[in-house]
C-alpha cells in the first residue's frame, strides 16, 4: 500500500515537471483494494484493472522500476513506453492490458477465465473496475455470460461513490452496486473497501470458489479517493469534510498500521517499510530518468505479429 | 481433383479442416449451434466438435465478441460471428479500442489472434440496419485484417489462413454469395493474404473490386469486350495487407483504373485506392480513376431503391467508359 502511495505521490511531482504526461489518475485512498487482493492471488492468476490501476498492478507484482519508465514513456517501460499510465501490462505477473475505456475489460476477464476454465487451469482472473462503469452495457453482459458459463471471474467493484466528477446518487438508483451482480446470479458481498483484511478474506473466498469451479464472484468493495479524479481535478463537486474525514479516520495505510501495532509490529518495523520503499522508488525514478527514449522507428512495431 | 462447392460448403469445410487440425479453435455466435446459424455455415459444427468449441451465445456483441479477446490473449483462437455485419457498431469498443490495440498498448506482451467472421451488403431487401458494407471502417484502424472472398474457393482458402494469422483479422462474407458455385479443389491451401488475383486480363482498362460486386466487374469486363474493351479484373482479396503492387502493374500497363465496390462511395476504401493509384500512377494516367459504389444514402427496403443505391455491372460498364472516354 505504502508503495503504491508514494509510487503515485513521484508520479505527481513527474507530472507537474513535465516529464509524465497525458491524464495520470491516482488511487490515493484506495490501496487496501489492491494489496488485499493481490495477497490472495497467485503470479499466473490473471488481472485486468482499469486507468487507476496503479496500485493493483503494483501489488500484483509489476516492477516498479518498469512501472515508472513507463510513466516516463521510456523504451525500458514495462509496455516499451506505449502504453503510458493507463495501459501497464506485465504478462510474466498475469497482468493483462489494463484498460482506459470504462467498462471495457468486463468481457475480457470472462474470455481470460474462460480460456482457463478450458485448459483445466485453476487460475482466477481479478477485474477492478468503478461503480460508474457498472453503469455500461459490457458490465451486465459480461457478468451474464460469465454466470452462464461457470467461469472464475472475480469482479472487485471501488465502489468510492463518484464516477469522474459526478456523484453515484445521480448516477445510479443503487446504493450498493453487488444488488447488480445478484440479478444475475452471481455471489456478492460488500466490504469495507479500506480494510486490507477484510478485503484479502473477501478475494479469498472468491479465489476459492473460481479454483473450485464454482464460478463468478462479485466484490463491492466501499472505498474512496481522497486525490481528485485526475490531476487538476478542481473537486467542486464534492465536500471538503467528505474528503477530509476518509483522508484521515478512513485512511487504508494509517488504519493498517495502527492494527499492526496493536498486534505486536513494531513502530521500527513499520518505518523500515517506508524506508525500503524510498529506496526502490529513488532507484525506479533514476532508472526510469536515465532510459531512453524508444527509437523512432518503434512505432511500426507491435502493431500486427511477425 | 476440381470440385463444386457453394460459398458457405466452402466456409464450413474451412471451419471443420481448421477445428480439426488446432484444437485452441472455438466457435462463438447467436444461433450457430443447433441452428448452424442463420445462412447455416455452421451447420453440423456443434454435432462435431460439441457445445465447449461451439458456443452458442446470448445476444451480446460486445459481450462475446470481447470474450474472444480474453480468450484470444490466453492461448486460444476464437472466431466470433456477427450475424450482420451492421452489428460491428454494437461490439465496436471490444473490435476497435480492445481487439485492435492489445499488442501494441502492451508493447508487444499479448497477442489477439482471433477471427471475426461476418456477412454484410445489400440486394435482398433487408433494408438500412442490415445491408451496410463497413470494410473501410476496420480498414481505418491499424491492427486487423480484412478478407473479402469473392468466390468459394477463396472463401474456404482465406478462412483457413485467418485461423493462421497472429492478429484479428476480420472475415467479411457477402450474403448474395453464400449459394453461389465455384470450384473448390480437395486439398485447398490457405490463401496468404495480400495477394490480390487477376481474374481476367485484359489492355484497356483495369477494374479493382473485392467481394460480391468482383461478380459485377466479371459481368461487366464481358461485355465491355463486346463493345471492344478489353477490361483487365483485379480481385484484391484482402484490403488490408493491401496488394498495390499487382494493381499498379495492371493500371501503368492499361492507364486507366475503375475501383468497384458496394460500400457507400464517400470516404469508401475506393477513395483510398483511388488516392494510393493517382499517387503511384500519376503520370501512367489517361483519366481520372473512377468510383463506383452505393450512393450516398441508406440502403431503403423498397426494390427499385435498393436497386438504384447499390452498384451494378451496368455502372461499372458506364465507368469503364468514361475513362476511355467513350459512351
Ligand atoms: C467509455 C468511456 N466513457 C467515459 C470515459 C471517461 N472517464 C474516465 S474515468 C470515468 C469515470 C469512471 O468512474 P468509475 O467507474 O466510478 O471509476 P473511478 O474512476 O471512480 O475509479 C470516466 C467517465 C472513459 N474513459 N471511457
Ligand atoms: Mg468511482
Amino acid at each position: 500500500m505504502h508503495l503504491a502511495r508514494e509510487f503515485e505521490r513521484r508520479c505527481e511531482a513527474l507530472f507537474q515537471q513535465g516529464l509524465v504526461r497525458g491524464s495520470l489518475h491516482m488511487c490515493i485512498g484506495q490501496e487496501a483494494t489492491a494489496a488485499g487482493a493481490a495477497l490472495a492471488l497467485r503470479d499466473d492468476d490473471l488481472l485486468i484493472t482499469n486507468y487507476r490501476g496503479h496500485g493493483h498492478a503494483l501489488a500484483k507484482g509489476i516492477s516498479p522500476r518498469a512501472a515508472m519508465a513507463e510513466m516516463l514513456g521510456k523504451v525500458t517501460g514495462c509496455c516499451k513506453g506505449k502504453g503510458g499510465s493507463m495501459h501497464w501490462t506485465d504478462v510474466s505477473k498475469g497482468i493483462l492490458p489494463a484498460n482506459a475505456i470504462v467498462g471495457g475489460g468486463f468481457p475480457t476477464i470472462v474470455g481470460a477465465t474462460l480460456a482457463a476454465k478450458m485448459d483445466k487451469l485453476d487460475r482466477v482472473g481479478v477485474l477492478f473496475f468503478g461503480d460508474g462503469a457498472t453503469n455500461q452495457g459490457t458490465a451486465h453482459e459480461a457478468m451474464n455470460l460469465a454466470a452462464i458459463w461457470k467461469v472464475p471471474s472475480i469482479f472487485i467493484c471501488e465502489n468510492n461513490l463518484y464516477s469522474e466528477m459526478t456523484p453515484i446518487s445521480k448516477t445510479t438508483p443503487n446504493k450498493d452496486l453487488a444488488e447488480r451482480a445478484l440479478a444475475y446470479r452471481i455471489p456478492a458481498v460488500i466490504v469495507d473497501g479500506n480494510d486490507v483484511e477484510a478485503m484479502n478474506d473477501a478475494v479469498c473466498n472468491a479465489v476459492q470458489r473460481g479454483r473450485r469451479g464454482d464460478g463468478p464472484t462479485f466484490i463491492e468493495a466501499k472505498t474512496y479517493r481522497t486525490v481528485g479524479h485526475m490531476i487538476g481535478d478542481s473537486q467542486i463537486y464534492r465536500p471538503k469534510d467528505e474528503v477530509e474525514l476518509w483522508r484521515t479516520e478512513r485512511d487504508p495505510i494509517t488504519l493498517c498500521a495502527s492494527k499492526l501495532l496493536t498486534r505486536g509490529v513494531t513502530a521500527a518495523e513499520l518505518s523500515a517499510i517506508e524506508h525500503d520503499v524510498t529506496a526502490i522508488l529513488d532507484d525506479a525514478v533514476q532508472f526510469a530518468k536515465e532510459s531512453p527514449y524508444p527509437e523512432l522507428d518503434e512505432v511500426f512495431e507491435d502493431v500486427y505479429g511477425k | 481433383m476440381i470440385r463444386e462447392l457453394t460459398y458457405s460448403q466452402a466456409l464450413r469445410e474451412a471451419l471443420t479442416e481448421e477445428m480439426e487440425r488446432d484444437a485452441n479453435i472455438i466457435l462463438m455466435g447467436e444461433d450457430i449451434g443447433v441452428y448452424g446459424g442463420v445462412f447455416k455455415v455452421t451447420d453440423g459444427l456443434m454435432a462435431k466438435f460439441g457445445e465447449q468449441r461451439v458456443i452458442e451465445t446470448p445476444i451480446s456483441e460486445s459481450g462475446f465478441v470481447g470474450a474472444a479477446v480474453g480468450l484470444a490473449m490466453c492461448g486460444k483462437r476464437p472466431m466470433a460471428e456477427l450475424m450482420f455485419m451492421d452489428f460491428a457498431w454494437v461490439a465496436a469498443d471490444q473490435i476497435f479500442n480492445q481487439a485492435t490495440k492489445m499488442r501494441q498498448m502492451s508493447g508487444g506482451q499479448v497477442s489477439v489472434p482471433m477471427v471475426i467472421r461476418t456477412q454484410q451488403g445489400g440486394g435482398r431487401g433487408n433494408a438500412a440496419q442490415h445491408s451496410q458494407c463497413l470494410e473501410a471502417h476496420f480498414a481505418h484502424i491499424p491492427g486487423i485484417k480484412i478478407a473479402l472472398p469473392a468466390t468459394p474457393h477463396d472463401a474456404k482458402g482465406l478462412l483457413k489462413q485467418a485461423f493462421r494469422e497472429q492478429d484479428p483479422v476480420v472475415v467479411i462474407e457477402h450474403k448474395l454469395l453464400y449459394n453461389t458455385k465455384g470450384d473448390v479443389p480437395e486439398n485447398l491451401a490457405p490463401i496468404p493474404f495480400g495477394v490480390a488475383e487477376i481474374k481476367r486480363s485484359g489492355s484497356d482498362v483495369t477494374i479493382i473490386s473485392y467481394s460480391r460486386t468482383l461478380l459485377h466487374a466479371l459481368e461487366a469486363a464481358d461485355s465491355l469486350a463486346k463493345s471492344g474493351i478489353s477490361a483487365e479484373v483485379i480481385d484484391l482479396r484482402t484490403i488490408m495487407p493491401l496488394d498495390m503492387e499487382t494493381v499498379v502493374k495492371s493500371v501503368r500497363k492499361t492507364n486507366r483504373a475503375v475501383v468497384a465496390h458496394e460500400a457507400h462511395r464517400n470516404a469508401g476504401f475506393g477513395a483510398e485506392l483511388a488516392a494510393r493509384i493517382t499517387e503511384q500512377c500519376f503520370g501512367w494516367l489517361d483519366a481520372p480513376v473512377e468510383r463506383v459504389a452505393a450512393l450516398d444514402v441508406p440502403i431503403a427496403y423498397s426494390q427499385p431503391l435498393e436497386a438504384h443505391t447499390l452498384p451494378s455491372p451496368e455502372k461499372i460498364i458506364a465507368a469503364a467508359k468514361k475513362v476511355m472516354y467513350k459512351n
